[in-house]
């Protein structure tokens, strides 16, 4: 405390030596975000406001965003894109999420055996490249050498058992889950750090006080790990809005059936770089690419402004 | 940095190349293409009988992996170093570099007039004047069966659209075998092995293609909805989850002898000589009524085309005037089943299935796939939507005039045929 009193006294009265050494240690980084970050999505923005015309590129404005949004054919597919994306985020949401919360809170249980594999057991999916797990979903859900049919068999229900990744009404569900499948062990492994840190006091205190068990959980545990869970939301939702890999590997740059699975992500691919016959529009695909950036901007700005204020913290 | 690097590269490469001139007295041809595959058969049967013809000239063949090959030309003819001979990818892309002037025209190659219009179709300019490749490969469509399966069930090979589904029938009612190996997964099957395979027969091959180009014809007549109709009662033939059976599981379902019928390109060949354990054969699209008129796709693959800033402009055209003789296509045919020639005079063919497809052209009319030539030019792009649209029809997701409809709305979007 004292050393900063005197360090703000000190500036009023005499020159203080430049202090380069915080611009030589800043600047390597910046240098480094500025040109993979900084400079290709300031490219994207310029990009989204010009067109080629003629074979030459020209200034159009807002023109690329009036075609997105006006253009009866551009503006079915990115709102089919938005509405599966959201459907992806919100499955994300509701399986993904809770079950990496109760997998942290069972893990978290000190008289747990085998603790230490179970979570690596269940972050491994995380670690595995998307191609990988693309690959062996499909395997598994294939109607003809899948294994899912068959254990189906086993337990009678196989008549429960369709080609989830080929019809539009399943498609998007399933690849959904394979994602949570795979991501889970993040939410989770966050959950579990956060629920270590709740001191043991704090818990002990709450059993002094009759509080044990489920509601020790909700009225305890929960709100100490609210802030954790505030962070994983907006993780899935800047990485859901930004999914593009495994629905690329499981169903394809068309994402089909019929759409069914077509993602921001994906539209963009096939917008931007084409596709078979299809020539790539770089101006579109950075309207697109645009457009998506705005999307997750305003959504972590909606979470920052209007629920992380509001969220109580707890100082132990 | 990386182009960078590629372009050093490539100047490395053609200063090498050019060193080797100094020192040879021959002229030395490089051969541009994407075909790895080929790599062998060029070194060891095409080159070797080019040569030995014309003494005085040497060819390289140089290929660039299928997904580089079209960067990485456009990189080399920027900077000049691409080879004299350069393999044509078909339709809009080669016909970009026409125009940029990065392929010189052929029309007045003698050789040339060895290919029917529909073979010089893909390398051609929108008005028919200028051809600026020789056309090498085609790939043509139809049906390969299983042998044993149809003499064990006693079906004759099937020639009108009855009897197909009548052998269909007999085949699902015999239980031993899944009737057709084809999915809608991967959606370009439904369309490709599906739609443009049988589609020719209904709306009467190039005839209904220039019409539909011109604008006399819709995707939502009569002849370009019936193929829709026809797709739609393959549903019931198709194996257990169809829906998610994706291209290589048809092809092994078809190569294990678990299916009958395999809706097919003809590259399959090579693969499925390898692999198939069974009697092999193949038929053409069956014909609405005996005695009907038939229509095979046989679609332009490969071409080859002549770099305009060639140093050796008269020894290229020396070669592809062989590329465009008899000789040079009985020579490739050959070495790769499936990939067909096209020129005029008929190539014999030793592998009996590969026989069988060429045989078509014979009897039937050829024709390229409807949405290849100028009308996949736009957004939405209608061969894109051809995918998605039949493998629609065949999951029920949509009518088969619903589909129609779709395709011919998102075509009327953007193109405006001439009058």
């Amino acid at each position: 405390m004292s050393t900063v009193e005197q360090a703000s006294a000190d500036r009023g009265n005499d020159k203080r030596p430049w202090r380069w050494h915080i611009a030589v240690f800043l600047t390597p980084a910046l240098l480094v975000y500025t040109a993979v970050m900084i400079l290709p999505l300031i490219e994207t923005l310029r990009l989204s406001l010009f067109n080629v015309k003629d074979g030459q590129s020209v200034f159009v404005g807002f023109d690329n965003f009036a075609v997105l949004f006006g253009d009866p054919r551009w503006a079915a597919s990115f709102w089919n894109a938005l509405k599966n994306n959201f459907i992806f985020f919100i499955i994300h949401m509701v399986v993904q999420n809770p079950i990496g919360v109760a997998l942290a809170a069972l893990l978290s249980v000190p008289k747990l055996r085998f603790g230490a594999f179970y979570r690596t057991a269940l972050f491994l999916p995380t670690l595995l490249s998307f191609v990988i797990v693309g690959f062996i979903w499909k395997l598994i859900l294939s109607p003809i050498w899948g294994v899912s049919p068959f254990l189906l068999d086993l337990v009678g229900l196989k008549s429960i058992f369709s080609p989830w990744l080929g019809k539009p009404g399943s498609a998007l569900i399933a690849v959904s889950l394979i994602s949570v499948w795979q991501y889970v062990g993040i939410p989770m492994m966050l959950i579990y750090a956060a629920m270590l840190n709740i001191p043991d006091e704090v818990l002990e205190a709450a059993e002094c006080d009759g509080v044990t068990g489920w509601s020790q959980f909700w009225k305890i545990k929960l709100p100490l790990i609210l802030p954790s869970i505030g962070i994983i939301s907006i993780l899935t939702f800047v990485g859901n809005f930004n999914a593009f890999d495994l629905v690329y590997t499981v169903q394809g740059a068309l994402a089909g059936p019929d759409g069914a699975t077509d993602i921001l992500g994906t539209l963009l691919y096939r917008t931007f770089f084409g596709f078979q016959l299809q020539i790539g529009d770089k101006s579109m695909g950075a309207t697109i690419a645009t457009v998506m950036f705005l999307i997750i901007l305003s959504g972590v700005c909606l979470y920052l402004f209007a629920i992380q204020r509001r969220m109580r913290r707890y100082q132990f | 940095m990386g182009s960078k690097t590629l372009k050093s590269l490539l100047m490395a490469t053609s200063i090498l190349a050019t060193a080797g001139f100094a020192h040879a007295a021959d002229t030395e041809l490089t051969i541009e293409s994407w075909r790895t595959d080929d790599l062998a058969i060029w070194q060891e049967k095409l080159i070797p009988a080019f040569e030995a013809k014309n003494p005085g000239i040497k060819v390289k063949f140089a290929p660039t992996p299928p997904t580089e090959y079209d960067a990485a030309l456009g990189a080399r003819f920027d900077a000049g170093s691409a080879g004299d001979i350069i393999t044509c990818r078909p339709f809009d892309k080669s016909l970009e570099q026409f125009k940029r002037g990065n392929l010189a025209s052929l029309t007045d190659l003698p050789g040339m007039k060895n290919f029917s219009d529909v073979a010089k179709a893909a390398w051609t300019t929108d008005d028919g004047k200028d051809a600026f490749c020789v056309p090498m490969a085609s790939v043509i469509h139809g049906f390969i069966y299983n042998k044993d399966a149809f003499d064990k069930l006693g079906i004759a090979v099937p020639t009108t659209e009855a009897e197909f589904f009548a052998a269909l029938d007999k085949i699902k009612a015999d239980g031993t075998y899944i009737p057709m190996a084809m999915g809608t997964k991967d959606l370009w099957e439904a369309a490709t092995m599906g739609y443009q395979n049988i589609g020719p027969t209904y709306w009467k091959g190039e005839e209904g293609r220039a019409k539909l180009i011109k604008g006399e014809e819709k995707l939502t007549d009569a002849p370009w909805v019936e193929p829709y109709k026809v797709l739609l009662k393959w549903k019931d033939y198709l194996g257990d989850g169809f829906e998610a059976q994706t291209y290589p599981d048809s092809q092994n379902l078809f190569t294990l002898g678990r299916a009958a019928i395999y809706p097919a390109g003809s590259w399959e060949i090579g693969l499925f000589n390898t692999q198939a354990q069974f009697k092999m054969g193949a038929f053409p699209p069956p014909v609405k009524n005996a005695g009907d008129a038939c229509y095979i796709s046989d679609h332009n693959d490969i071409g080859a085309g002549l770099n305009a800033k060639s140093k050796h402009p008269e020894e290229a055209k020396k070669f592809l005037d062989w590329v465009a003789s008899p000789e040079f296509a009985d020579i490739y045919a050959n070495a790769l089943p499936g990939f067909f020639s096209l020129n005029s005079t008929p190539v014999k063919m030793q592998d009996p299935l590969a026989q069988e497809f060429v045989s078509w052209r014979e009897k039937c009319k050829p024709t390229i796939r409807s949405t290849y030539q100028i009308l996949s030019r736009g957004t939405p792009n209608l061969e894109n939507e051809t995918w998605v649209e039949s493998a629609n029809v065949i999951n029920g997701t949509d009518t088969p005039e619903v589909a129609a409809k779709k395709l011919q709305d998102g075509l009327d979007s953007w193109y405006k045929p001439a009058k």
